[in-house]
């Protein structure tokens, strides 16, 4: 739906584009105290994860939580995770951008941010719970190609580069204007604007390249993006665990990501429109469609825990039986039901309701979505593995439940700070709303901003 | 329960078994082994099993074992040609002596809580009398593990066994995941060696040195077959439940016992473990049916120490 074709004069469609531009540079023009008490805050516990990682490394394994049996714990799940939050960015912007439902426009870079985070962290994070991050590159000189790992090495590398690319190619009359207007910035920084910009200077054939190519990459990274998850889905579905070896894994897995990335993409909407005054371009209204979103994305998810969950309950086969009660009524019970009433049932009621689809109702109703939906990870992979078909015995306590130490903690927290880090950094040097698509939104004529880069060059 | 005597004549025979079990594993033509116009007579006999399946003896001198060569780990990714091992386990015979783990654990260099045979308390419904079952690695011939390598460090050979390169293992952890029977342990900090053996140069079909960070689990001991031995486990049990042997040959032993495979799983009705998953094991259980003990539930808690955490 676009705005309301309002014919605006040249004069004023220009002071419009001045007053987005000045709007949008305004957060990279100076960062705050606040912000950089954020940035140091982030890398304090990345520094303290490093230093775990390397405790990690020094003496194996031993120093996590897991043991033969709970043989993965909390840094798989977070891989899950951050595997689910990357896909909605990249898919939801593409099939919106596709689809012509303007009115995204403006979250489209928030949304594929997260996706790049998402996705860098997602392989960090796997390379870690790797026995032997040393020998990686057997990956390459032994590959076995029926190993699922392998599937997702190959379709992760593939939307990373793509994500990346559907990042970038937007983006570039946005360096070109930093490169253009923060002139006052360190050296390294303008030369990377420059270097970044690739020459931008907006000629009728550099618009038509570009949008040429993002249709493309929009097309490409649709299959990519579903496969990154089922290809996940399916480390856990190709094999015979009772509670693993669900033929309807893939698209359980699908309709968790989009879920838990819609909630992902309102909170950084929300954080953003506060901290960078954004409320003109992030409006109430996103926040109410988001939150529709929110609500049909749950229904969806809720239809295929019921396949999950309770088909098997009905017929309680007996190993899976023990997993499930378990689940239901066993150790695992408050997580479970937490996970699927805080995370699923409730968020999906409440923003029926018109008063809650507002900014901040939406936004804490989001909070708990993000939350669960990686208890919910959790549950998908820990339970699993202590519940074999051959019971557990004569084993040390230790091995008859998991509980991760605080280095996977710290870890885990250092992957999360990370995604937040990328974040918060890309935003501090780009600009976070995607300045000609939301002009394009309102109708104002592209042209007229390389005219300006023409002549600034010119001048030059 | 066994008298101490026929305990310690056991042993003496055991060892004689022992021989006797590597001369049906190696002798690939029994006629062959024993051929009758050898030189010197050692006085030593030595039991064997013909090919229609009678026991007799033979003068230790006629035994031919293959001269010790010296395998690539590329070459034992092979496997020993014209064989396919298969063990077959006897639960009416078990009863918890837990030897066959103790064994494993000692000819393997491995220390507790590690167990790469173990010894399970089954019931398979309240209402019947629980059993004990001891459990190795599988070795299936749709092995779910072998599959899901994403660099092919651990596969599957000629013969039948599912072995693992420690030295190429990336530690996913991912046959772990896969394999239904938890068969696999892992490496999980810096492995102890034995004094005096830090030096030894690894080799996949012992298993050994282990290597941190990486996977291992029952080998089925195909270094002890190409030697003509039985494995630890099979020969540590006091009451033969554990049999050994090739698929080949047809016969399976404990080293005191020695059968026809076929027969012996006809006659007793030998299963496998999960037959439904389509794992296609190569380990067959014969039932607790006529048991040598009455079920004694065991009041210790076995293997309750965790590793020692830095
Ligand atoms: S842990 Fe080692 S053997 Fe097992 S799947 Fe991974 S690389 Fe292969």
């Amino acid at each position: 739906m676009k705005h309301a074709e309002i014919i605006l004069t040249p004069e004023q469609q220009s002071m419009r584009r001045e007053e987005l531009r000045a709007d949008i540079l305004r957060p990279l023009q100076k960062i705050s105290f606040l912000g950089k008490l954020w940035i140091a805050f982030l890398v304090v516990i990345i520094l303290i994860g490093g230093y775990a990682y390397i405790q990690q490394l020094k003496h194996g394994l031993i120093v996590t939580g897991l043991r033969d049996y709970a043989t993965w714990g909390i840094y798989i799940s977070n891989f899950v995770f951050f595997v689910a939050i990357s896909l909605v960015g990249a898919l939801i912007s593409s099939v919106l951008r596709l689809t012509n439902f303007t009115w995204y426009r403006p979250l489209t870079r928030i949304a594929e941010i997260i996706a790049v985070a998402g996705v860098v962290w997602a392989g960090l994070i796997i390379i870690i719970d790797m026995g032997r991050p040393d020998r990686i590159l057997n990956l390459f000189l032994h590959p076995r190609i029926q190993s699922p790992i392998l599937w997702d090495v190959v379709v992760i590398s593939t939307y990373l580069t793509t994500s990346v690319l559907l990042l970038y190619l937007p983006l570039l009359p946005g360096i070109a204007i930093c490169r253009d207007r923060l002139t006052d910035k360190p050296k390294w920084q303008r030369w990377m604007y420059k270097f970044l910009a690739l020459g931008w200077t907006g000629t009728p054939d550099q618009w038509k390249i570009m949008k040429k190519s993002i249709t493309i990459l929009c097309v490409v990274i649709i299959p990519l993006a579903i496969s990154i998850h089922t290809v996940t889905s399916w480390l856990f579905a190709t094999t015979l665990r009772p509670g693993w070896d669900s033929t309807n894994f893939g698209p359980y897995f699908v309709a968790g990501a989009f879920l838990a990335g819609t909630g992902c993409v309102i909170i950084g909407m929300y954080v953003f429109r506060k901290v960078y005054s954004l409320e003109k371009y992030l409006t109430d209204a996103h926040f109410g469609y988001m939150a529709k979103l929110l609500v049909f994305l749950a229904f969806v998810y809720a239809y295929f825990n019921i396949n999950e969950y309770f088909i098997p309950y009905y017929k309680m086969r007996g190993p899976e039986a023990r997993l499930l009660t378990d689940l239901f009524s066993g150790q695992f019970a408050g997580l479970y039901w937490s996970a699927q009433i805080l995370g699923m049932a409730l968020p999906a009621v409440l923003l029926m309701f018109k008063s809650m689809r507002k900014p901040l109702p939406v936004t804490l109703i989001a909070i708990p979505v993000v939350v669960f939906a990686w208890v919910k990870r959790y549950l998908i992979v820990t339970p699993i593995l202590l519940h074999p078909y051959l019971p557990i015995q004569n084993a040390p306590a230790s091995w008859m439940n998991y509980f991760p130490s605080w280095i996977e903690i710290e870890i885990v927290a250092a992957s999360l700070a990370g995604v937040l880090l990328i974040i918060t950094l890309f935003s501090r040097f780009f600009p976070i709303i995607s300045i000609w698509e939301t002009l394009e939104n309102e109708g104002i004529e592209l042209d007229e901003l390389d005219e300006l880069n023409n002549t600034k060059n010119e001048k030059a | 329960m066994e008298k101490e005597d026929d305990k310690s004549d056991r042993r003496k025979f055991l060892k004689l078994g022992a021989l006797a079990g590597g001369v049906v594993l190696l002798g690939s033509a029994i006629g062959k082994a024993v051929s009758l116009d050898s030189t010197k007579e050692t006085g030593e006999k030595v039991k064997v099993l013909t090919a229609d399946g009678k026991l007799m003896e033979v003068d230790g001198c006629n035994m031919k074992h293959p001269a010790a060569v010296k395998l690539t780990n590329q070459e034992m990714r092979k496997g020993i040609e014209g064989k396919k091992f298969v063990m077959v386990i006897d639960l009416a015979k078990c009863a918890n002596a837990r030897k066959c783990v103790e064994g494993c654990q000692k000819m393997h260099h491995k220390q507790a809580p590690t167990e790469w045979i173990k010894v399970k308390r089954m019931q398979d419904a309240e209402s019947l009398t629980p059993y004990w079952m001891p459990q190795p690695c599988f070795h299936c011939d749709n092995p779910p593990c072998t599959k899901v390598c994403p660099v092919d460090a651990t596969f599957k050979r000629e013969d039948g066994l599912v072995m693992i390169d420690n030295e190429r293992c990336i530690g996913c952890r991912f046959c772990m995941a896969a394999c239904p029977y938890n068969s696999r342990s892992f490496n999980w900090s810096e492995p102890i060696i034995p004094q005096g053996m830090e030096a030894a140069e690894y080799s996949i079909e012992k298993s050994f040195p282990a290597k941190i960070g990486t996977v291992e689990k029952c080998d089925f001991c195909p270094d002890m077959a190409r030697e003509g031995k039985l494995p630890d486990c099979v020969t540590a049990c006091p009451n033969g439940t554990i049999f050994y042997g090739d698929q080949n040959e047809d016969t399976v032993t404990n080293g005191d016992q020695t059968f026809r495979l076929k027969e012996l799983l006809t006659n007793r009705s030998g299963y496998r473990y999960l037959e439904e998953l389509g794992t296609e094991p190569r380990v067959y259980y014969l039932p607790p049916v006529n048991r040598d003990f009455p079920f004694e539930n065991d009041t210790i808690v076995h293997n309750t120490e965790d590793y020692k955490i830095i």
